[in-house]
């Protein structure tokens, strides 16, 4: 019994870094219907900036404040640089364009910070909370409690404000919605910005846990697009499930069966899923108006 | 042909001008990672060959002949790596090559020194680079098999004899995984549960957990290598496991006790160089000296703390040297493969080396030293 708690318990540790990184895909999917695939980098440039502020001498809060900032300002140029400059290129044409720019990224951080691995302190202490036999760290509470966050902040911006509307109706169609007065440059450079802004958060959280370095964000970009797939691509709802549920299913396959196929149930699961339903668990259905 | 042989000529000619007043030059080849995935491995190695070069260059050079350095960065692509061996020999004509910082470079570079027959010093882990022996290839890291041999022996001397072990699946992890399984059962040691994780996997806390829960598990042991050992190190201690765990040497570095946390590493053992405790040393240890000069020579250059791999392309470096100083002839390739193999107790950071005919690792047991991380620091317990 205590074993499964534990297998839980890290499940849904692995599982809130998954969500946090797919609930970043959501908002870039939404304005463009484009995958981001620079998602990982934008998490791992979280972590990188907070460790080198923090370590220069700023306290954690404020460092990764500035991480977020700064990584939200590197969103916005990418929008402005990258995805701009091609617009009306097909979609597939600027996933890739966002390809090039998690390769550039990772680069120019390997460059500007180091090669290491890092890691700052856990927020609130390194003592294991024990219960009924199994044990979390304080700062797996934080990445769950932060995934949980984000989902509500997500959930309530595209259904209660004006702006997230604005945001779909320009994936919807950018035509029908500049006609009826949303300004489509400006909705796309707040998305690139937003989505910046949650994977430096996602950064921040995760860091003391998984640690950072320049090259974390292609595996983390790979699960956390795996999570979104399966909870269904542009549904924040969709986002938190399939993390989760991504991550109780390797933990619970390591637990149980074997550590060598984990990922492999995982992946099997995955595809089972998305043979049934092609738009994941609750993703929208795809109707071409003709 | 003609006309290749014409140019040739040639440019022997107007060598022969301008080297006229310089004094002749001992030209070695160095190709490492020093950028790419393995940058890790290569960035050192680059530094230090670049380093050691002035320095003997600025001391006058091996008999009075300085070393012209052709230094390519091959990006741990073994293609890559290949070209460059073909060039240092083919166009750059060096007499001894160094370098290979990944086992898949190295293989590249290997089939290129014994095809050419020019002398080549590995600087990468596995055991095929040497067995079977190879006529002009010798490597300076000691192998996985060796780190496995010693953490078994340190764990025969606790009386254990029964443990489990949990493996990153990165070709680090992989390779030593095997190794430990093979030679586990002449050291009487017996694995009872044999766990895998991927090597940038979040938490192992199932995988241990599974080990925890296997009868008369007396110690863990963690091959691996990056961020795994260390969320390893952190998840055992968050289970609150009472049995020892052990690491092996590929995160023996002070960066591994800053990352995994000075408590939750306190009291886990890991097989490493002497090169780790460089500032623990006796003066009368037989490395204090070569481990001495190189720290603080690498230390005042670079302002940055040295590193086992760097170590490796140290000795790699030292072993030429001494080889091209008894050839007593800098320019016949034969002749320093030939003192290469008599190298005979040759004290590096690494180990002390003595290469055979039989043997082109030259390292033993000794080389390794058993740590135990004690407050935040190494304590060497052998």
């Amino acid at each position: 019994m205590d074993a499964l708690l534990q297998f839980l318990f890290s499940g849904l540790t692995v599982g809130a870094v998954y969500a946090l990184v797919a609930l970043g895909f959501t908002i870039i999917y939404n304005a463009s219907d484009v995958v981001n695939f620079a998602q990982g980098e934008f998490v791992m440039l979280g972590g990188m900036i907070t460790v080198f502020a923090f370590e220069a001498g700023l306290p954690l809060p404020l460092a990764a404040l500035l991480a977020i900032l700064v990584t939200s300002a590197i969103g916005v140029a990418l929008n402005k640089l990258a995805i701009e400059p091609a617009r009306g290129a097909p979609v597939v044409s600027l996933i890739i364009i966002t390809i090039g720019a998690s390769i550039v990224i990772r680069g120019a951080t390997q460059l500007v910070f180091d090669k290491q691995l890092h890691r700052f302190p856990s927020f609130s202490g390194d003592d294991p909370i024990h219960v009924l036999g199994a044990t979390i760290l304080p700062q797996s509470l934080w990445v769950i409690g932060g995934a949980l966050a984000v989902f509500v902040g997500l959930w309530i911006f595209f259904t209660r404000t004006l702006t997230g509307k604005a945001v779909l109706a320009t994936a919807n169609n950018r035509v029908a919605a500049q006609l009826v007065g949303i300004n489509t440059g400006w909705v796309m450079t707040l998305s690139f910005g937003l989505s910046a802004a949650i994977g430096a958060f996602a950064g921040v959280l995760v860091t003391p846990i998984t640690l950072v370095g320049y090259d974390v964000g292609v595996a983390l970009a790979l699960k956390g697009f795996a999570a979104a797939m399966l909870g269904g691509m542009g549904n924040p709802k969709g986002a938190l499930v399939g993390g989760l549920l991504l991550g109780c299913f390797e933990a619970l396959t390591a637990g149980y069966l074997s550590s060598q196929y984990k990922e492999a149930v995982a992946f099997i699961v995955i595809l089972g899923v998305l043979f049934v339903m092609p738009q994941g668990l609750f993703g929208r259905k795809s109707t071409e108006r003709v | 042909m003609m006309s290749k042989t014409t140019t040739a000529l040639a440019t022997f000619a107007a060598l022969g001008v301008l080297a006229g007043a310089a004094q002749a030059e001992i030209r070695l080849g160095v190709s490492v990672s020093a950028t790419g995935p393995a940058a890790f491995l290569g960035d050192p190695e680059a530094k230090t060959i670049e380093m050691l070069v002035e320095q003997l260059n600025e001391e006058g050079g091996i008999n009075g002949e300085e070393i012209a350095l052709t230094l390519y960065d091959d990006g741990g692509d073994p293609n890559k790596a290949r070209t460059f061996a073909t060039r240092l020999v083919e166009d750059d004509e060096v007499v001894a090559i160094i370098g290979g910082s990944t086992t898949g470079t190295t293989m590249s570079i290997l089939s290129v020194a014994e095809d050419e027959g020019i002398p080549f010093i590995s600087l990468a882990g596995a055991i095929s680079i040497i067995d079977p022996v190879r006529e002009f290839v010798f490597k300076t890291p000691h192998t996985d098999r060796m780190a496995c041999e010693k953490i078994f022996t340190d764990m025969q001397a606790q009386g254990i004899t029964r443990i489990g072990m949990i493996s990153g699946t990165d070709g680090f992890g992989a390779s030593m995984q095997a190794q430990c399984k093979e030679v586990a059962g002449e050291h009487g040691i017996e694995i009872l549960a044999d766990e895998t994780y991927g090597p940038q996997d979040a938490d192992m806390t199932p995988q241990l957990t599974r080990i925890r829960n296997t009868d008369g598990v007396q110690a863990v042991l963690n091959p691996g290598f990056g961020q795994g050992p260390a969320i390893v190190t952190r998840n055992v201690a968050q289970l609150g496991f009472e049995i020892p765990l052990y690491q092996s040497h590929g995160v023996a570095s002070d960066a591994f006790i800053e990352l995994a946390g000075a408590d939750a590493a306190e009291g886990l053992r890991l097989p490493g160089t002497a090169l780790l405790i460089a500032d623990k040393l006796a003066e009368d240890d037989a490395q204090y000296e070569v481990v001495t000069s190189y720290t603080e020579a690498y230390k005042a250059r670079y302002d940055q703390d040295v590193s086992t791999f760097g170590g490796y392309a140290h000795d790699a470096f030292a072993l030429i040297v001494d080889a091209i100083t008894r050839a007593g002839d800098s320019e016949d390739p034969q002749a320093i493969r030939d003192a290469l193999e008599a190298t005979d107790g040759l004290v590096g950071t690494t180990g002390t080396y003595s290469f055979s005919p039989e043997d082109h690792l030259g390292l033993d047991l000794s080389a390794f030293r058993m740590l135990e991380i004690k407050d935040g620091d190494w304590l060497a317990v052998d």
